[in-house]
């Protein structure tokens, strides 16, 4: 377990440092805010007109706000470094490229966890309101904060192409778009094709866990993608230089 | 042995050549100057060297260890501060001089911070944003990043462009007294930093190094030539020429105007080292002219580097 801690030393320091710059920027104020505005707004509104105790609405949604969201978060990470020029401080200080995108990485997945945490209170409310099926909830929440890491993953390698923040959101939004948009143009694919693309969907893979079931290939999807980006924003950052 | 050895370094950003070819060897304890003009390559060199970039060709080891193949090792040792300190500036002073202080794996936090405020003068910023510190705390700040694990080799470049008069006094001040127990490696365009701190001064030009010496080396290598400016009256211009050019080592007198009218300005170029002072006021002595000024200026630095870096 030490040797765990002294292994990851570094990448929390970076992690801890990153966390607290989130707070002290507007960005993250805004953020909490507008997410939860717009995810309320949209669950909410046909919720008592269904008067079905559940959170499926909830979940449905939730990818497609998480496409905006999620890169408006990391967007800053490694743009606003390269344009002030404190990434060659942070670049020159004896520290792994590694540990600063596994810092990066770790403060924006507690980021997200932080922004889900006040939606709990729905998933509560319901609860109390009628009978609420805890399964598909957990698996929701589950499939969200992986789900979350995947898009923050892709977020941050976006950042390290270019000192604009504007430029490294859009296309972080034109790829986590991509991803959730796949599996909804199956009908125009070839049949053979067809599971191939589902397969690679985040959304396909997000719906399954949300249903309550944590299918392994499903965790393995969202992994073995944060994993590859991750790679390629720490490659990214090397070729930098 | 020496600290910091650079060989055949080379370092091309696409078809432009920054640095061409560059070789060096940095002793312990040297304070260097990197001179040069804006864009000869003395930042691109400085960033190659803390492994920030790396480099086309050749290869540099600081303390033996490569820093192309050891960066962790060579990035322990070095202490940077580039060019107009990009620090974080929505961070407080302490906040961030604590962070770096956990990253650079400082023992004692609290007190190597309270040592580095007080030796770069920040105590009374340490709870101020960065952002809304002078240029001057900036780069004091930027100092106190750079020494925080009490690195055996600072590199430095530019410490000072961009300060008024008092803060650059002050930031030399600083460099100086850590000077004495380090390797520094400095970049300037301004002749008269290095002249005041450095050492050892290397002058590149166009990637290139133009010069290597100490400041008096550079000097004397520049031709030895110092110039003599005379005001005296009771003499017009050509009795005075006849009159001194008996004086051995002058090579060429030349006709100055003078502020003061009545006067006659000579300036006499002597070619030697030895100073010819004596005998250019045992001439004045003897005759009947009134001596008002003797100056001697001595080739200053900046021919120097007006001789090396000019485009020919």
């Amino acid at each position: 377990m030490n040797e765990l801690k002294e292994k990851f030393k570094m990448t929390l320091h970076i992690a801890t440092k990153e966390f607290k710059s989130y707070f002290i920027s507007p960005v993250a104020y805004i953020v909490i805010v507008v997410f939860l505005l717009v995810q309320g707004w949209f669950f909410f509104m046909p919720f008592f007109l269904k008067n079905q105790a559940e959170m499926r609405d909830f979940f449905s949604l939730l990818p497609i706000i998480f496409v905006f969201i999620i890169p408006a978060i990391t967007m800053r990470q490694f743009a606003e470094e390269i344009n002030t020029g404190s990434f060659e401080l942070l670049a020159t200080l004896p520290i792994k490229y590694r540990d600063i995108v596994l810092g990066k990485f770790l403060a924006t997945v507690v980021f997200i966890k932080l922004l889900l945490l006040p939606t709990l209170f729905y998933a509560f409310t319901i609860s109390i309101l009628g009978d609420l099926d805890w399964g598909p909830v957990i698996g929701g929440y589950i499939g969200a904060v992986l789900l979350g890491s995947a898009y923050a993953s892709i977020g941050l390698l976006t950042s390290t192409f270019t000192k604009n923040q504007i430029i490294a959101f859009i296309i972080a939004v034109s790829l986590c778009f991509a991803l959730w948009f796949i599996d909804k143009v199956l009908v125009f694919m070839p049949d053979v094709m067809v599971s191939f693309f589902q397969m690679l969907g985040t959304d396909y893979h997000f719906q399954n866990i949300a249903k309550g079931v944590v299918d392994f290939r499903d965790l393995l999807y969202f992994i073995s993608v944060t994993f590859m980006f991750l790679y390629a924003a720490e490659l990214s950052i090397q070729e930098k230089n | 042995m020496s600290m910091i050895e650079i060989t055949n370094l080379t370092k091309m950003y696409g078809p432009v050549t920054a640095v061409d070819d560059i070789s060096l060897s940095i002793g312990a304890g040297q304070i260097m100057g990197l001179l040069g003009p804006n864009g000869a390559g003395k930042s691109t060199t400085i960033k190659v060297l803390c492994s920030y970039i790396q480099a086309t060709r050749g290869t540099i080891t600081v303390k033996g260890h490569n820093v192309e193949t050891e960066p962790l090792e060579v990035k322990k040792l070095i202490g940077y501060l580039p060019e107009s300190a990009p620090l974080y500036g929505d961070m407080m002073v302490f906040d961030y001089l604590a962070y770096v202080a956990e990253i650079r794996e400082v023992q004692d936090v609290g007190k190597r911070i309270r040592e580095l405020a007080n030796l770069c003068g920040l105590r009374t910023v340490m709870h101020k944003n960065i952002n809304e510190l002078s240029k001057g705390f900036k780069q004091r700040v930027g100092l106190a990043h750079a020494m925080m694990s009490n690195p055996e080799i600072l590199l430095l470049d530019e410490p000072t462009s961009g300060l008024d008069p008092n803060q650059i006094i002050e930031i030399r001040e600083i460099i100086k007294e850590i000077g004495s127990q380090k390797t520094i490696i400095l970049s300037s365009h301004i002749l008269s930093e290095i002249e005041a701190t450095c050492n050892r001064v290397v002058i590149i030009n166009k990637g290139k190094i133009a010069a290597d010496g100490t400041t008096a080396q550079l000097k004397r290598d520049s031709g030895g030539e110092s110039i003599i400016n005379l005001e005296i009256s009771g003499a017009d211009f050509n009795t005075a020429k006849a009159a001194l050019s008996q004086v051995t080592a002058v090579k060429e007198i030349n006709q100055v105007q003078c502020k003061e009218s009545g006067l006659t300005g000579l300036a006499m170029v002597t070619g030697s080292a030895e100073d010819v002072r004596p005998e250019v006021y045992r001439i004045i002595k003897n005759s009947d002219w009134n001596l008002f000024t003797m100056q001697k200026e001595s080739r200053s630095l900046e021919n120097v580097f007006q001789l090396l870096t000019k485009n020919v």
